[in-house]
């Protein structure tokens, strides 16, 4: 590149403008149940656009206060949050779940007491493990977005099948495979089943730290869970039950298919993002995102399984 | 920097940006250790060289290839350290380089972390393992996939000094060079390598490399006996 004066003064004006402060999140609570409101997230990457956003929140109203599931990516969203829903049911929040450990779930837990705020062991110590490196990613990404966002970790440990608040139950499920530990959440009082990430809708999955065949095992059981609607973790809510998890069970089942026969063909990682992907999945917003950011993440293991060794002994 | 690079590079060869030099990679980089580039100049003949490099990397030049018999095409994954230019420059008979490429948006460090197999501490375990497989396809070229186990350690992590594939060459039966080329530690961790070279069901291939400690890697297999890969790759 050749630096004109021109560009020169272009690119200092760009570094002395005062920086921008990012816009505030929009909360619209939609009631789904009773009791019960969806916040949804937008159906895209994580972005400076959408604040990161893009994860689907829940809100429960019980005689013992309000519970949030999940409470998004950064401190501002989950103030904004808690209002919303304060003021929605006119009781403050009691209990916070936060699915698993990706920060577009639950990096705005900093905003709470971490007494109230509840998820599976081995999310705890994902966060330890890994939670400081999906911080960085995140302000990388959204800068203003996340200021005054630190690391926290939730106070509570979930090793129990239910918790009452005040008479309203509510069932967790302790499963795995988009993460090494994914809750979900059955509310018994409108049969609707919060998925967390385990369940995709209209939006492809992301694998960064998915086991497929665990994932499999926990869609089952979702499916076979008597249960009204369900939540996706992304994407639109789904009030028939069937076709959020029956689509992403579709999505993983191709997706490992399709990668594994490109290896097999001989593509390299570049060509087999560049895959075709099937007409059924035309309604899945960030398909060619997902895909390839799943050949990232599956690829070298699916090339060490399926290539032979070739290299002679000394 | 490009002015920097192409001193160095190209010296006095005449230079010029041509979008036949197809380099491809995905719209996004999940892992900034391991990001896949495809350099595809087969539209263009004649090609005796192809550089892949990445202007902002403390390592800019990550393969420079001699298609001697083979495919004006390599494909890998590379380091990025920073949003950089990432682009492809093939030479032509003449001197003349054609180059394109495009901007990358990354997470820095990726030639600053650590390879994974040394915070596992198995990486000699594996020293000298070798993947591949050949495929053929039409006009008498096959299409071969080489993934090493190797560190690739860039000497920027505490304490670990350089320690990388130097040099890789294709040969065929009769021990002529289908292809050949210098690697630096820009490339990721694990090199996986992606050439088209000359070749037909039932031959012969030899691949020997060797690293910056002298170590020699050897492999041997045959293209595969089956009909050209569909879909014309």
């Amino acid at each position: 590149m050749i630096l004109s004066r021109r560009t020169l003064i272009g690119g200092m004006a760009t570094l002395i403008a005062a920086p921008v402060r990012a816009a505030d999140y929009a909360i619209t609570p939609q009631a789904i149940g009773d009791g019960l409101w969806l916040v949804r997230g937008a159906d895209e990457p994580i972005e400076a656009g959408n604040g990161g956003a893009i994860a689907n929140i829940a809100i429960i109203a019980t005689p013992a206060g309000t519970v949030l599931w999940d409470c998004g990516p950064s401190v501002r969203y989950a103030r904004a949050l808690r209002q919303q829903a304060e003021q929605l049911t006119g009781k403050p929040v009691v209990r916070v779940y936060v699915s698993h450990l990706h920060p577009d779930h639950g990096m705005g837990l900093a905003a709470f007491d971490p007494a109230i705020v509840a998820a599976l062991p081995g999310t705890i110590e994902a966060l330890r493990a890994e939670g400081q490196g999906y911080a960085d990613g995140m302000y990388r990404l959204l800068g203003d977005w996340m200021r005054g966002t630190d690391l926290m970790l939730p106070g509570r440990s979930i090793s129990q099948a239910e918790e009452d608040f005040g008479g309203r139950r509510l069932t967790l499920l302790a499963l795995s495979g988009h993460s090494s530990a994914d809750l979900a959440l059955l509310d018994p009082q409108t049969g609707l089943l919060l998925g967390g990430d385990l369940v995709f809708h209209d939006r492809a999955p992301s694998t960064p730290t998915a086991d497929l065949a665990q994932w499999r095992a926990s869609l089952d059981r979702l499916k076979a869970l008597p249960h009204k609607g369900v939540v996706p973790g992304h994407g639109p809510f789904d009030p028939g039950g069937t076709a959020a998890i029956a689509q992403t069970r579709d999505w993983i089942d191709w997706l490992e298919a399709t990668l594994t026969q490109a290896v097999r063909d001989g593509l390299d990682m570049v060509e087999a993002g560049e895959v075709a992907i099937p007409d059924r999945f035309a309604t899945m917003a960030a398909a060619r995102y997902e895909v390839q950011r799943s050949v990232s993440h599956l690829y070298p293991a699916l090339e060490a399984a399926l290539l032979p060794r070739v290299d002679i002994p000394d | 920097m490009w002015q920097v690079h192409a001193r160095t590079l190209f010296g006095d060869d005449p230079v010029r940006f041509d979008p036949r030099v197809k380099v491809d990679f995905p719209m996004i980089a999940e892992n900034q250790r391991s990001f896949p580039v495809a350099i595809d100049a087969r539209a263009i003949p004649g090609v005796t060289r192809i550089m892949l490099l990445a202007d902002l990397n403390p390592i800019p030049i990550a393969i420079d290839y001699r298609p001697t018999h083979a495919a004006a095409y390599v494909a890998t994954r590379i380091k990025l350290d920073q949003r950089t230019p990432v682009r492809g420059a093939v030479q032509l008979a003449n001197g003349a380089w054609l180059v394109s490429g495009g901007w990358v948006d990354a997470a820095g460090g990726g030639c600053s972390a650590p390879p994974v197999s040394r915070v596992k501490g198995d990486w000699a375990d594996h020293l000298g393992e070798i993947r591949g497989e050949a495929w053929p396809m039409a006009d008498g070229v096959s299409r071969l996939r080489l993934n090493f186990r190797h560190p690739m350690d860039t000497g920027f992590v505490d304490n670990i000094a350089t320690y990388h594939l130097e040099a890789l060459a294709v040969k065929d039966a009769g021990g002529r060079t289908l292809g050949e080329m210098g690697i630096w530690a820009a490339v990721a961790e694990d090199p996986a390598i992606t050439l088209m070279v000359d070749g037909k069901p039932g031959d012969a291939l030899t691949i020997a490399a060797r690293d910056t400690n002298g170590r020699d890697y050897k492999a041997a297999l045959s293209v595969a006996r089956q009909s050209p890969m569909p879909g014309g790759r």
